[in-house]
Order: structure tokens, then C-alpha cells, then sequence
């Protein structure tokens, strides 16, 4: 697109950002140290990606999550929280426990989906190892299969307490 | 002069440590308003750092001391180059010169620092991201030093504080084919520096592009809040330079209260405009591929080359 066209597009759209939903009640337990600022390490555990799809377009810019003070980060060693999306599968259930460790405490574990929750359709396939509390301790969980991006950023809503 | 010197420079790095976050939370606001987002806010930069204060420091198997004393080299480092370079005032200590060279070699001081914390993890995407800083370093330093010299030849001194004074007395000068050119091509050595596009992509989650990010990537808690000051600090340093010699006006020449407050708002308002400027810029650009890097370099070199030739044909009116 040219540079023109550019301009011309950011003008025209304008703020896509839907007018934020009152905020929800900060999450039982959450770490006083997290108010304001939450960093999101994602972690895949053995998803259908359907719930990659929904945690995308949470910080995408019409949700726009970042508003709220939650930022996706690369590495768990910068997250403040570990956002685990699918059932556990095996290959994945060391890799989920070492990201949670190398994660710095006050910390918490949010698992979204029903898959994360309590293996959905998923349960007692062969490949799997189990829902997320079955290998790491969760704080806080997402319903759906998948969950809409508005109950993604409530959750992580109720961490950051904004 | 010796004490007046001293304010100057506590005045100077207070202020760049209050300022150079919410320069960054400015950017990244512009930035976001710019995509059709809400945005974090501008205070978001000091929300990150309080937390990260409070977070427990982890250290990675096999890390040495390297880990925790990098961020505080790369911090001291950048906290000196605020000190240093000419951004409120142009008083400094008789002794200690503002020295283009001396400026220079700090920044680089800065970038080892941050280089080895991305080594000593010992993973493989801090060491590409020490080995890729490091040839952009290699390429950037000689055009920040030939560009200023550029500047310091009319002056007669290499003294930052020395040319920002002149600038001020002849503004004729700063419309100069010398000034010009050797200001573009600070420009580019700045933003290749402080990281920023097209040469690096400050908001990246892939680690195969990153340059900054894949350093800190092992970093946590208070480590990481030191290097994240750290760079803030040498972005508003930086521009802050540029500032200055852009638009001289403001800084003061004495340390007065009037003229010092006179010099801190010029600084925010320079500094604010100049970042949103260039994060208004940003949103039109494309990270250049790596192998390109070096083209856009060189051509800023050859910027800074001819406004040093140029400075020895064109006689200064």
C-alpha cells in the first residue's frame, strides 16, 4: 500500500478499540505486586489452535488487552503470567512445567478453554497427559471451546485489577 | 563552576530517569492510537518497571556474575552519557570533557555490557542477538563519531557542550549543508543504536529477528527493569542529542533556577515531539532484513563522510 493509502486508511478507521466493559471484581488472590502491569507468557500445550485464534484477536486491536496493562512477551523469564491454551499432551507436560518454573514469582497460571480446564473433547485420547491442573497449579481458569476473546481479557482483567 | 556543574548533572540524569519512560510510554501510545487501539496509557513504562521491582530475580542454570552485573553497567553507563551530553545545560566540570570521544566510548562501554548478559545464558538466541548488536555497533560508531566531528569542525571543539553553544550564538548554522547532512546521518546511527525500525523491531515476539529482545530474553525481575531503564535512558539520551542540535534553543547557559526549569520543559517538549515523530514514522516502516542493515549503515556513513568533506570546502559565513 502506498504511503498515501496509508494515511489515508489511519484517518478513515479511526479507533477500532471497543468502548471498554466495566470492570470486573481483581481475581481472589491475585498478587498485590501485578496491579497495572501483567506480562503473558502464551503457552500451547497440545491445542486444536482454536484458542490461539481467540487469544490473538484479545490483543488484537478491537479487544486491545494491552489497554488494560497485559502485554504478550517471548520468554516466561519476563512473564508475570502463564496463559496455557489445549490439553496437556505428553511431549508437553516437562516443557509446561519448566516454563513455569523459569517464570519469576508472584506469579499465576491461567489456563483458557475447556481443553485446558478439563481436557474437552479431548479427554482420554492417547496422546494426552492431562488438563492443565493436573500437571501445574492454576489460578485462574477461561470457559468455552472456545472462549470468546472478551472472557480472555476479563481474566486477565481481573489480574492486572484495571 | 565546579558546583554549578554538579547540579547540571544531577539535574540532567533526574530528569532523563522521570522523563525517558514516559518517553517511551509517549511512543508506544502514538503508536497504538496510530493501529486504532485504546493504548496502555503513557504511564504504562512505570507501571512495568514497579513490577518488575517487586518480582523475584531468577537465575538461569549456568549463569555467571556477568548475568547480574551487565544491567547495572549498562544502567551506570547510560545514567553517565545523560550526565554527559548537553540536554539542559551546557555548564560542565572543567576536567571532565563532554568530549565527543568520551561520549561515545561510554555508549559502547553500555552495548558490551548488554552483549555479554546475552551471552552468558549461553542460549542460542542471546548468542545471536550479542553477535547481530555487535556488527550493527561496529557499523554505527564511526558514523556517530564522523558526524559529529563534522559538527565540531566549524566549532573548533569536539565538546558537545562547546557546538550546542555556537549553534545557539549562529543558528544560522544549524541550516548548514554541513549541519544538515551530518544530522540525517546521526539520525540514522541513533536509531540503529537505540534499536528502533527499520533496524530492529522493538515489539517483536520472533525470536529469529530479534536484535534488543533476544539479549534480555534470559533476564528477570530486577535484572530485567535495570536493562529496560538502561535502554530507555540511552534512547532519551540520544534523542535528546539530536534534539539539541537540532533545536538548540532552551538549553541553559548558566545554572539558574529560571534557566534550568527553562531548559528541563524545552527538553520535554523536544523530546516528546521527537518521539512521537518518530513513532508516528514507525507505522509506516518494514523491519529491513538483516543482510540489508549494513546498506542503510553505510549509506549513513557516506552522509556523515561528505558533511565532513563539505565542512572543509564550504567557508562558514
Amino acid at each position: 500500500m502506498s504511503l498515501i493509502g496509508l494515511v489515508r486508511l489511519i484517518r478513515t478507521t479511526g479507533r477500532v478499540a471497543e468502548p471498554a466493559p466495566p470492570r470486573p471484581d481483581p481475581a481472589p488472590g491475585r498478587p498485590a505486586a501485578l496491579a497495572g502491569s501483567v506480562q503473558v507468557r502464551h503457552v500451547d500445550a497440545g491445542s486444536c489452535n482454536g484458542c490461539e485464534v481467540e487469544v490473538a484477536a484479545a490483543f488484537g486491536p478491537v479487544y486491545d488487552a494491552e489497554r488494560y496493562g497485559a502485554r504478550l512477551v517471548a520468554s516466561p523469564r519476563h512473564a508475570d503470567v502463564v496463559l496455557v491454551t489445549g490439553v496437556v499432551t505428553h511431549n508437553m507436560a516437562e516443557p509446561l512445567r519448566r516454563t513455569v518454573d523459569a517464570t519469576p514469582r508472584p506469579r499465576m497460571v491461567v489456563a483458557v478453554g475447556d481443553c485446558a480446564r478439563d481436557c474437552g473433547a479431548f479427554a482420554g485420547a492417547h496422546g494426552v497427559a492431562g488438563a492443565v491442573h493436573d500437571v501445574v497449579d492454576v489460578d485462574l481458569e477461561v470457559r468455552g471451546c472456545p472462549p470468546e476473546p472478551d472472557a480472555i481479557v476479563a481474566a486477565l482483567r481481573q489480574v492486572t485489577g484495571r | 563552576m565546579n558546583a554549578g556543574a554538579l547540579v547540571l548533572v544531577v539535574v540532567q540524569v533526574a530528569v532523563m530517569v522521570v522523563l525517558s519512560p514516559l518517553l517511551v510510554g509517549v511512543m508506544r501510545q502514538v503508536r497504538a492510537r496510530m493501529e486504532g487501539r485504546a493504548g496502555a496509557g503513557v504511564l504504562q513504562p512505570w507501571r512495568d518497571l514497579r513490577k518488575l521491582l517487586g518480582k523475584e530475580t531468577l537465575q538461569a542454570d549456568g549463569t555467571s556474575w556477568v548475568m547480574a552485573a551487565g544491567p547495572v553497567v549498562l544502567l551506570g553507563s547510560s545514567a553517565l552519557v545523560c550526565a554527559l551530553v548537553p540536554l539542559v545545560g551546557t555548564t560542565t566540570f572543567p576536567l571532565v570533557p563532554d568530549d565527543l570521544f568520551v561520549v561515545v566510548s561510554v555508549l559502547l562501554l553500555g552495548t558490551v555490557a548488554l552483549a555479554l548478559v546475552g551471552l552468558d545464558a549461553g542460549s542460542a538466541f542471546g548468542g545471536m542477538g550479542s553477535s547481530r548488536h555487535m556488527t550493527i555497533a561496529a557499523l554505527v560508531e564511526p558514523t556517530v563519531l564522523v558526524s559529529v566531528y563534522a559538527l565540531s569542525i566549524p566549532v573548533g571543539s569536539s565538546a558537545l557542550s562547546a557546538i550546542v553553544e555556537a549553534r545557539i550564538a549562529d543558528p544560522a548554522s544549524i541550516a548548514s549543508p554541513v549541519s544538515l547532512l551530518a544530522l540525517v546521518a546521526l539520525s540514522v546511527a541513533v536509531l540503529a543504536e537505540t534499536g528502533r525500525m527499520p533496524v530492529d523491531n522493538p515489539s517483536t515476539h520472533l525470536e529469529l529477528t530479534m536484535i534488543h529482545e533476544a539479549m534480555v530474553l534470559e533476564s528477570s525481575g530486577r535484572d530485567l527493569a535495570w536493562l529496560e531503564l538502561g535502554s530507555w535512558l540511552r534512547l532519551g539520551a540520544l534523542l535528546g542529542l539530536v534534539g539539541s542540535l537540532l533545536v538548540p534553543w532552551g538549553i541553559a547557559g548558566d545554572v539558574t533556577v529560571p534557566a534550568l526549569a527553562v531548559g528541563v520543559l524545552a527538553l520535554a517538549l523536544k523530546l516528546g515531539v521527537i518521539g512521537a515523530g518518530l513513532a508516528a514514522g514507525e507505522v509506516f516502516l518494514a523491519k529491513l532484513r538483516l543482510f540489508r542493515v549494513p546498506e542503510l549503515l553505510a549509506g549513513s556513513f557516506v552522509l556523515a563522510f561528505l558533511a565532513v568533506t563539505a565542512s572543509y570546502l564550504v567557508v562558514q559565513g
